[in-house]
């Protein structure tokens, strides 16, 4: 599927997730989405960027601006070599969450996309991707 | 990014006002938290008044700062509302599943200075309720 | 094919640009199809002159892949090429066939390049029909995809004229929803609704269903998370007009609706909503 561009950004501090959230900003805006697709989409990045921080003990976020035909979207993947997940399916249950705890994080980020793909082992680390269609 | 220490916090009468205008990283926000706890005390304020109009993200963390703020504040005696959501934001946090229960809300800060001296014709009501439940 | 195939096309585009273009727009203009109704003559010029300089750029820095990211400017251009051709009226064929045209005069530059070697020849007209019928089909695709746009922007504005937001009192609204909901259009009709209630600071608002003959669980999915999304901005709603059927159909689909006010009558929602601001109505005393 042909790339416009791509981006690779750490994610390794408070100000790495600020810096995400713009970047995903811009490429929406850039690919024609609308506002509430923008807000969606910034939205569930912020939630996993902050996963990859907190949870993965920091890592990558790969941003990319797609192109199939005439539709425009675009794909994000958070990387991170921590702990991984051990139950997938628990992890992605909408939880009461008490401070950091993953909770709403990959369910709601999901429910936000238009796909969603998570591969994770414990000890091997976490890959999460979404992306999201003009 | 503007390199934003804290966040300030105004006082009105018996009354803390914050706007939130920056893209705040999770550190700034927690400080915030941190900050109104603090300035209620002093200040033995009686309500909160937290303006996120101009806010275009809010995020479970954010969300859970809110709340969290509402509950401290009940806790000291004084009542929390949060002003001028944005309709992508609201849309965005019912679709992430945030339920802000315990936060209360006005369109304006006219209502919301209304809510907090004691409303007129409405009767005064908890937070939005489960209908923010995924369903 | 030989993975260098496609070389001595790359060479063509490079050496040989204003020749090209110059046969291609010679026979552009000849062209008993071309619609003189709809282009003038400088703009087929310009059109063609753009597209051959950046196929010429792309081919020179990633050959012929049309899908590789250095072609993005070609596709860029056919795109908008496309969509305003589209506007004009050409058909979507009359479309592709400025990219297909210009096999003719490149075909020939290749002969003329290639000589006797008719193995090479024969590799190199291949690649260079693969290519331009690669974007030949693509200008098809953004013609589809651009009229599917137009459609459903025609369909938005019809929705925002046939789904009015109607100012019922001060602070009051109602959004009376006529016929058949889908996903889609209720997105839309919603997202508005939310906005009509930040600009006219309505504290209440009154959907009504009445005219809606049925209801699944996506729309009244969506009918919650308004509700939802309302009430966190600080606004309530009020839901009016559920039939009898339609109740059926919600608690049959299991959808909860415990906390969310709902009034068989627009009327009689329009009496909550009077009495939750602090309103009622009076009869005027005759002097």
């Amino acid at each position: 599927m042909p790339l416009i561009r791509s981006d690779k950004l750490p994610v390794a501090s408070d100000g790495d997730i600020v810096m995400v959230r713009q970047r995903v900003r811009a490429m929406a805006v850039e690919s024609g989405f609308s506002l509430v697709d923008q807000t969606k989409i910034v939205t569930a990045a912020s939630e996993l960027a902050r996963n990859t921080l907190v949870h993965g003990g920091g890592g990558t976020a790969e941003l990319e601006m797609l192109v199939q035909g005439a539709r425009r979207g675009v794909r994000l993947t958070f990387r991170d070599h921590g702990p991984g997940i051990a139950d997938i399916a628990a992890a992605m249950r909408d939880g009461v969450t008490t401070g950091g705890g993953l909770g709403l994080g990959l369910g709601g980020a999901k429910r936000l996309s238009n796909e969603f793909d998570i591969q994770s082992r414990p000890g091997e680390g976490t890959v999460v991707r979404i992306t999201r269609w003009r | 990014m503007a390199d934003v220490d804290r966040i300030p916090i105004l006082k009105m009468g018996h009354f803390l006002l914050v706007s939130i205008q920056v893209d705040m990283h999770d550190r700034l926000a927690m400080t915030l938290q941190d900050d109104l706890t603090s300035s209620i005390v002093k200040n033995r304020a009686r309500g909160v008044l937290i303006d996120i109009s101009s806010l275009e993200i809010v995020d479970s963390f954010i969300g859970r700062m809110l709340a969290n703020i509402a509950a401290m504040s009940r806790v000291l005696d004084a009542e929390t509302v949060v002003v001028g959501m944005r309709p992508a934001v609201a849309i965005t946090l019912v679709e992430l599943g945030m339920s802000l229960t315990g936060v209360r809300t006005a369109l304006t800060v006219e209502r919301a200075m209304e809510m907090l001296r004691g409303s007129v014709g409405e009767a005064a009501r908890r937070g939005p309720a489960d209908a923010t439940d995924p369903v | 094919m030989p993975s260098n195939a496609g070389s001595r096309v790359v060479q063509v585009l490079d050496k040989h640009e204003n020749d090209l273009l110059t046969a291609w727009v010679d026979q552009q203009l000849k062209a008993p199809t071309l619609r003189r109704d709809l282009i003038r003559e400088a703009d087929v010029r310009a059109q063609s002159q753009e597209f051959l300089r950046r196929v010429r750029t792309a081919a020179g820095q990633a050959g012929l892949d049309t899908e590789a990211a250095r072609w993005e400017a070609v596709r860029e251009h056919l795109r908008s090429l496309t969509i305003e051709r589209a506007r004009q009226g050409f058909t979507p064929s009359e479309t592709a066939m400025f990219v297909f045209s210009l096999k003719e005069p490149l075909f020939a530059q290749l002969r003329q390049e290639v000589g006797m070697d008719v193995t090479t020849l024969a590799d190199e007209m291949w690649a260079a029909n693969v290519f331009l019928d690669r974007l030949g089909l693509y200008t098809t695709e953004v013609y589809q995809q651009s009229r599917e746009e137009l459609i459903s922007r025609q369909n938005e504005e019809m929705l925002e004229l046939s789904t009015p937001v109607v100012t019922l009192w001060e602070g009051i609204l109602a959004l009376p929803l006529i016929g058949t909901l889908d996903s889609a259009r209720t997105q839309v009709v919603m997202e508005n609704l939310l906005q009509r209630i930040v600009d006219s600071g309505a504290s209440i608002a009154i959907i009504d269903i009445t005219g809606v003959p049925t209801v699944d669980t996506l729309v009244a999915q969506h009918l919650l998370k308004t509700v939802a999304a309302t009430r966190l901005m600080g606004a309530d709603c009020i839901i009016s007009g559920i039939r009898p059927q339609i109740a059926q159909t919600i608690v049959h689909l299991g959808v909860e609706l415990q906390s969310v006010i709902t009034k068989a009558t627009l009327a009689d929602a329009f009496a909550v909503a009077l009495q939750r601001s602090g309103l009622a109505v009076g009869r005027r005393t005759q002097a």
